[in-house]
């Protein structure tokens, strides 16, 4: 075979979500997932994941959907015992696990998640910011100073599976997203042992210009055609039409 | 006569300048964006990865895949780009944002923030707050003067717990606007909501401050 030919191996597209998944799924596993809100989230395999029953799932999210939709659903079946978050504001079934003690939360603010996946699929264990310091949220972590600030250390983030939605991909698993939807996709790509990838369109080989590829396919070992592509809007907010 | 809630809004506009990059948070910060004077040219980040944020769309503008960091449906303009959440807290933690406007629960006359958590209360999370307070440039707060229960808002320490320590740089009530000309001074009382005197401000606020309010105010 000549160098650059695709071999049967390197073939990372998959039937379906079940297959995608199959073989990565365990129970008190940890999942990095992307979205922010419900925005640019991994329909089809959250449901997928729902549907496989694995549980005592720590998660980790930005959100944590809403009720009956995007993560909320792992939440109705009792999926998940840990999520790790900056913002779970929008789903009353959260609140009323964690108040009833039957789902542990630990908060991050939003810039220290995405660097802590980021660091972590960078081979990073630990870095340092200023975010928090002086804050509860910085309670038992060192606090170190340099340059005359004082800087609080946070650990890397990787993950058993990342699960990532993304608007087109190749056979190589190159990933491009669209718009607001990238947000934490492509730190979350980065930060799995294992990363599965949904796309809403599979182009050829060539078809995506290399300049713009947002994850290169060496972030991705699986990915599937998406069939859950709802896209549900948290809060439409429109402007009134200008009269003609 | 206290300030509206626009009037507010319109206050922390004046505090932008020509070519200022700007994150405005959720409630009366976003309504700043209606008030940024004419040739005063201003482009808006949000944290979920967008810089040059449009107005909001017109329903056949809606796209479910554009939205602000309030979840809210947004339009694009020709300046846009939209990165990852990484990037964008490295232009937010990187000192690239010149200013935010965002809410409070309390304020400290030292510049601490609480504005995210009350104990034994359901809590959201931080958000994108903490990184907010703690790299950007200025940071304007715009709360209400009092709370519901009357207690001050801006205080000699804060009660509830932080979200920044020593990071407000202005804060703009409905009754007066306090600023302090860095991090290590004092806030000064610089403006009063029309009707409203020097007295009724002391009355109502907790925090030590000094008063600069121009001849005549």
């Amino acid at each position: 075979m000549k160098f650059g030919e695709r071999s049967a191996m390197a073939s990372k597209l998959y039937e379906d979500a079940s297959s995608a998944l199959a073989g990565v799924l365990f129970d008190g596993m940890t999942i990095a997932a992307g979205g922010f809100g419900i925005c640019g989230i991994p329909e089809t395999l959250i449901a997928a994941i729902r549907d496989a029953g694995v549980k005592d799932l720590t998660i980790v999210s930005n959100n944590c959907g809403i009720d009956d939709y995007g993560l909320g659903q792992l939440l109705t079946t009792r999926q998940i015992r840990k999520m790790v978050s900056s913002y779970v504001g929008e789903n009353k079934e959260f609140e009323r696990q964690y108040l009833a003690g039957e789902l542990e939360i630990e908060f991050n603010p939003q810039g220290t998640l995405a660097e802590r996946m980021r660091a972590g699929g960078a081979g990073i264990p630990a870095f340092y910011t200023r975010t928090a310091v002086g804050t509860n949220v910085a309670e038992g972590k060192e606090v170190r100073e340099f340059d005359g600030e004082r800087y609080v250390m946070e650990r890397g983030i990787v993950a058993d599976l990342s699960i990532v939605k993304a608007l087109k991909g190749d056979p190589y698993g190159n990933l491009v997203y669209r718009k607001t939807a990238r947000n934490f996709n492509p730190m979350v790509a980065t930060c799995g042992k294992v990363t599965v990838a949904e796309v809403e369109q599979i182009v050829g080989a060539g078809e995506l210009d290399p300049d713009c590829i947002h994850t290169p396919g060496i972030f991705v070992q699986r990915f599937i055609l998406a069939t859950q592509n709802e896209k549900r809007i948290e809060r439409l907010t429109l402007r009134k039409e200008e009269p003609a | 006569m206290p300030w509206t809630r626009d009037e507010m809004a319109a206050r922390a506009a004046r505090e932008l300048k020509d070519g200022d990059y700007a994150n405005l948070g959720i409630g009366i910060p976003t309504l700043v964006a209606n008030y940024i004077a004419p040739g005063i040219d201003v482009t808006l980040q949000s944290e979920n990865g967008m810089l040059g944020l449009g107005p909001f769309p017109t329903e056949n503008e809606v796209d479910a895949d554009l939205i602000n960091a309030g979840k809210q449906t947004i339009t694009e303009l020709d300046r846009t780009s939209y990165f990852s959440s990484a990037d964008s807290f490295g232009m937010i933690r990187g000192g690239h944002i010149d200013l935010s406007v965002l809410g409070a629960m309390e304020v400290a006359e030292n510049g601490d923030l609480a504005n995210w958590m009350v104990p034994g209360k359901m809590i959201k999370g931080p958000g994108g707050a903490m990184d907010l307070v703690a790299g950007v440039k200025k940071i304007i707060v715009v709360m209400e003067h009092n709370s519901k229960d009357g207690g001050a808002k801006f205080r000699k320490a804060c009660t509830l717990p932080l979200t920044g320590a020593n990071v407000v740089d202005m804060i703009i009530t409905e009754l007066a606007v306090f600023r302090r000309p860095d991090r290590h001074a004092p806030f000064e009382l610089i403006e009063l909501a029309p009707g409203v005197d020097a007295g009724q401000i002391r009355e109502r606020t907790e925090a030590a401050y000094t008063e600069r309010l121009a001849a005549g105010a």
